[in-house]
């Protein structure tokens, strides 16, 4: 599908960068404001979408691809799971809560949480992208 | 609580148009206008979490879906051809059935307003001084039942799996 | 009692779409339309009357919050009802690919 207007691919080169850190800002607070891992997952897909709808596929073409969405999610998931086994390696339980807390309502507290939140961040951020490159701007031919 | 009314009656009259309408690009931002009203009656019940995360999706769903119309067909051809009436019959048995047995087991829950929160006050008093997060909801989902948010984590990559394979390429090789 | 029965009735709308319509697009919307009922219902069953959000600002603040338990209940299952209709949709635009229609009664005569 083609590209859209030169006033669209201007504010979209002025404004996916934001979009991309507003994404990355909710995750890192999830543990202090609402949102979390999903909420920023879902906005930082959103910014990579808006960059391929307004500049079409054919420009998009050398530079995403399906194998790195699938290794981004791939890797995200490694890690969160990696996050909750390291309480088994210290001798205790599953989803053992093992870095310090520290003080409450400061960005570095709350244990795991952080870690967990930007694991989950990437794998649904990822894997969202990677559904809509399947269903949008995959090379599937209509007439066979 | 009149806006809580009048953001229900906007979501079924949109539900309902959504079905109903012809054009299929018209149903999908039908399904926007459902989504929108979900998610600021999320606010209402001070979920900011859920708020949040149903406004992104939705907005997400009807991409989707634009991106699925455009490529085939805008008009839904089904509309005018003979109509069959038993499905239809059926449902509305059912649909009657269902909505006097469901207002039977409504009776049964607390009022709406008034929830036991037996588990839910351990939570409150004890999820800052325990986990040191002060968004309780995320202290619940990544603490004290982090299980779920893995089987989730799952689901998510078992459905992106799922699309991937669906649209592969069916390449002749010889 | 009323914003209860409502989610109910949207259910029912969205289960009237699944059953008695016959393209695919307006099946996928009725499956969509039950998700967002049945998250709802759960957010509606949480609500505490002139209590606030359950995030705590002030360390000393008294603690009259609502009920977060079906809140992260809910939060997982929107995500998860986004990848269940990005399924269904891969699933028609494949059939169309084929079949070079939407209609269900038109696809069961042809039978590849």
């Amino acid at each position: 599908m083609g590209g859209m207007t030169v006033i669209v691919k201007t504010i979209t080169r002025l404004i996916a960068g934001f979009i991309f850190l507003y994404g990355v800002y909710i995750v890192l607070h999830g543990h202090l404001t609402p949102g979390g891992g999903f909420a920023g997952g879902v906005i930082i897909a959103a910014a990579f979408i808006l960059l391929i709808l307004s500049f079409g596929t054919l420009e998009m073409k050398e530079r995403v691809s399906y194998a790195f969405g699938s290794l981004l999610e791939s890797i995200g998931g490694l890690m969160f799971i990696l996050v909750a086994a390291f309480g088994l390696l210290l001798g205790s339980y599953f989803f053992l809560n093992f870095i310090p807390k520290g003080t409450p309502l400061r960005l570095v507290s709350a244990g795991i949480i952080p870690l967990a939140n930007i694991a989950i961040g990437i794998k649904v951020g990822a894997g969202l992208f990677s559904i809509f490159l399947a269903l949008g701007a995959s090379k599937y031919i209509m007439k066979e | 609580m009149v806006e809580l009314y009048l953001l229900l009656i906007a979501m079924l009259g949109a539900a309902v148009v959504a079905i109903e309408i012809k054009d299929l690009l018209a149903a999908a931002v039908s399904m926007g206008i459902v989504g929108f009203s979900v998610a600021i009656m999320f606010i209402l019940v001070q979920a900011p979490d859920l708020a949040i995360v149903q406004i992104v999706v939705e907005v997400l769903t009807v991409v989707y879906f634009a991106a699925v119309i455009l490529r085939t067909t805008h008009i839904d051809s089904t509309i005018g051809v003979k109509p069959q009436y038993l499905p239809t019959i059926v449902y509305f048995v059912f649909g009657t059935l269902f909505l006097i047995i469901a207002l039977y087991a409504l009776r049964d829950l607390p009022r709406f307003g008034f929830p036991i929160m037996k588990v839910a006050s351990f939570y409150i008093n004890n999820g800052l001084t325990q986990t040191g997060a002060a968004n309780v909801v995320a202290s619940i989902i990544l603490d004290y039942r982090g299980y779920d948010t893995l089987g989730e984590a799952v689901v998510l990559f078992t459905s992106v799996l799922g699309v991937l394979t669906i649209m592969r390429r069916l390449g002749k090789k010889e | 009692m009323i914003p209860l029965i409502a989610c109910i009735i949207l259910f029912l709308v969205g289960l009237y779409g699944v059953v008695a319509k016959r393209n695919l697009i307006k099946i996928a919307l009725g499956f969509c339309l039950m998700e967002y009922a049945v998250n709802l219902f759960f957010a509606f069953i949480g609500f505490k009357k002139d209590c606030l959000a359950p995030i705590v600002t002030q360390l000393s603040a008294p603690k009259n919050f609502v009920d977060p338990i079906p809140q992260a209940l809910v939060l997982t299952a929107i995500v998860i009802g986004l990848g269940t209709t990005a399924v269904m949709l891969a699933l028609a635009l494949r059939i169309y690919g084929k079949y070079k229609t939407f209609d269900i009664g038109e696809i069961r005569r042809l039978k590849g």
